[in-house]
């Protein structure tokens, strides 16, 4: 077979009509993808805008610091802040040792078998369960057979269900992403599994495992159907104490308020919003600063 | 054709699968004590699986069988009672590419002794190691900087120091100069010989004229059967077998 450049040496400036027309095709494309990121970012700006106006003239000191109350203007979300950070703290403290551990034991000790497979495509699988079903498996197994009651414990251990699975999924990512030679080189030198993973395979994948973990966390903070679920109280005028104390979270809260008829608890919902909002925001750029020290090393 | 007797590493009738595909097929080979010994081959023909299989990192393989044994002092390498991490602690390796921890490079050759414990002050053996690998004067003012910011060529003297450190009694080169320029190829060949002294190497190596410049002896493989094995000049320039001097001049393929 001859090989001949196929231009056959023409000078530039003769672009064929498929070439302009391809041109033409790509900025089409172009100018979509600008369009629909225009109208996701504007209709978020619209909502954000919405709650802001709303919700900002009643966030103060004294917003943050009362119960709920049957008048507006003494109304706070402190029950409802504190539930949430006991609530994610617990979960933190559970999911992530269990999770981490089992995402080291899938990607270097599990033997290849078709059993691990099977795990592995079933906590896939499990990432994408509705939070509700979480829901009714924590009311049946910690609320009623280990009976732990409305509590905080009972709370923070059904939502580890529902984030196992992705931090999981998100460490074993982050797990794999080091180098197989680096593990290799270590070996080569007389390590033993333990020492391959604690010295070499953790500290190169923490950074990933805890932005996974932060987003998996920043999920189960939002959640509120498996807390509705398991029977977490609407109205709570106290903070909690301890992991078995009863409890009520921001989205249940912000629920309430905005199922009530008076336009007041409205803008009151959309100021528990904000704070949400802020702790979402507070976790998400932890991660980032995480992601960002592990880089820099 | 070699006398036995100084045989530190001896493969009989090795063979080894990946799932059923045999990549290494009834190998016989003496590695002899302080000497250097050469694998070439075309690509594919099991040279890698072969020089592995010298201190079992084809365990971290899945699917990767083995007949035969693997003899060092009278003891098979896989036998059930040998722990495959002693094992490793006698034959070290240099792997084709450079692979050093992503930490500093004091900690690069340190981690092997300090996870071992092997005796001594730590600071003298990686300045040894380091010294031996001819990179010292490059790094010994910046030995706390990462090993990422080395060159290739750096990279990799760094990895046969971080062997080195370990004092293994054999030294598993996988194409260690691969990667590397010719000023760089240079100074491992001259550390190769250096070496020598203290050291039984094996060197798998693609390149011809490194392999007859370096090596006392030389295996030339083809589909994953060794066809002759014997002094390098004789290999070279009196080759037994007509497929040996096809390859070796040149005419292969
Ligand atoms: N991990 C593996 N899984 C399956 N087959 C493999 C694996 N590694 C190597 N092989 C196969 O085994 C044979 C020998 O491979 P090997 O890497 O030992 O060759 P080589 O002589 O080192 O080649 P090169 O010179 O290109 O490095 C090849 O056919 C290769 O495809
Ligand atoms: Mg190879």
């Amino acid at each position: 077979m001859k090989i001949s450049p196929s231009t056959n040496g023409d000078s530039l400036g003769h672009r064929s009509a498929s070439l302009r027309r391809r041109h033409v095709v790509a900025s089409l494309f172009k100018a979509l993808c600008i369009g629909f990121t225009l109208f996701a970012v504007s209709v978020l700006g619209l909502l954000i805008a919405q709650v802001g106006a709303d919700g900002l003239p009643w966030l103060d000191a004294q917003f943050l610091n009362n119960f709920p109350s049957r008048f507006p203007e003494k109304a706070g979300v402190k029950s409802a802040l504190y539930g949430t950070l006991w609530v994610v703290s617990l979960t933190a403290l559970i999911a992530l040792p269990m999770g981490v551990l089992a995402a080291i034991y899938l990607e270097d000790y599990a033997p290849a078998s078709r059993l691990t497979r099977v795990i592995e495509i079933n906590i896939a699988n499990l990432a994408g369960v509705p939070s509700i079903v979480y829901g009714i498996l924590g009311l049946a197994i910690f609320v009623r057979f280990f009976g732990l009651e409305r509590s905080v414990l009972a709370g923070a251990m059904t939502m580890s269900l529902l984030i196992l699975p992705v931090i999981i999924i998100s460490s074993k990512e982050a797990i794999r992403a080091v180098p197989s030679s680096i593990r290799l080189a270590a070996y080569a030198v007389g390590a033993t599994q333990w020492q391959v993973v604690r010295s070499h395979v953790l500290p190169a994948a923490i950074p990933g495992i805890l932005t996974g973990v932060i987003l998996a966390l920043s999920r189960a903070i939002g959640e509120t159907a498996p807390l509705i679920m398991i029977g977490a109280l609407t109205y709570v005028a106290f903070t909690p104490e301890g992991p078995m104390d009863e409890f009520t979270a921001l989205p249940i809260q912000i629920f309430n308020w905005a199922s009530r008829p008076q336009a007041e608890f409205h803008e009151l919902a959309a100021a528990g919003i904000i704070v949400l909002l802020a702790v979402l925001l507070t976790m998400n750029a932890l991660a980032v600063l995480i992601r960002y020290k592990g880089t820099q090393k | 054709m070699i006398n036995s007797e100084n045989a530190v590493l001896e493969a009989r009738d090795v063979t080894i699968r990946y799932g059923g595909h045999a990549a290494v097929k009834n190998v016989n080979l003496s590695i002899y004590e302080k000497k250097i010994t050469a694998i070439i081959g075309p690509s594919g023909c099991g040279k890698s699986t072969l020089l592995r299989s010298l201190n079992r990192m084809n365990d971290f393989i899945d699917h990767v069988t083995q007949d035969g044994e693997i003899l060092y002092r009278d003891t098979n390498l896989y036998d059930e009672g040998v722990d495959p991490v002693e094992v490793r602690l006698h034959m070290g390796m240099v792997f084709q590419r450079p692979n050093p921890f992503p930490k500093s490079i004091f900690r690069n050759v340190a981690w092997g002794p300090t996870i071992n414990g092997l005796p001594g002050d730590i600071n003298l053996r990686v300045e040894r190691a380091l010294k031996q690998a001819a990179l010292w004067e490059e790094v010994k003012d910046r030995l706390d900087d990462s090993a990422l910011n080395l060159s290739g060529g750096q990279q990799q003297r760094l990895c046969i120091a971080r062997a080195l450190a370990m004092e293994p009694e054999v030294i598993l080169m996988d194409e260690p100069c691969s990667a590397l320029d010719p000023v760089s190829t240079a100074r491992i060949e001259d550390l190769l010989f250096e070496l020598k002294q203290n050291y039984t190497i094996v060197i798998v190596t693609h390149n011809m004229q490194q392999a007859s410049r370096v090596s006392d002896y030389t295996a030339f493989m083809e589909s994953g059967t060794l066809i002759e094995y014997g002094d390098t000049d004789q290999v070279f320039t009196r080759p037994k077998q007509k497929r040996t001097e096809d390859y070796v001049t040149g005419r292969f393929g």
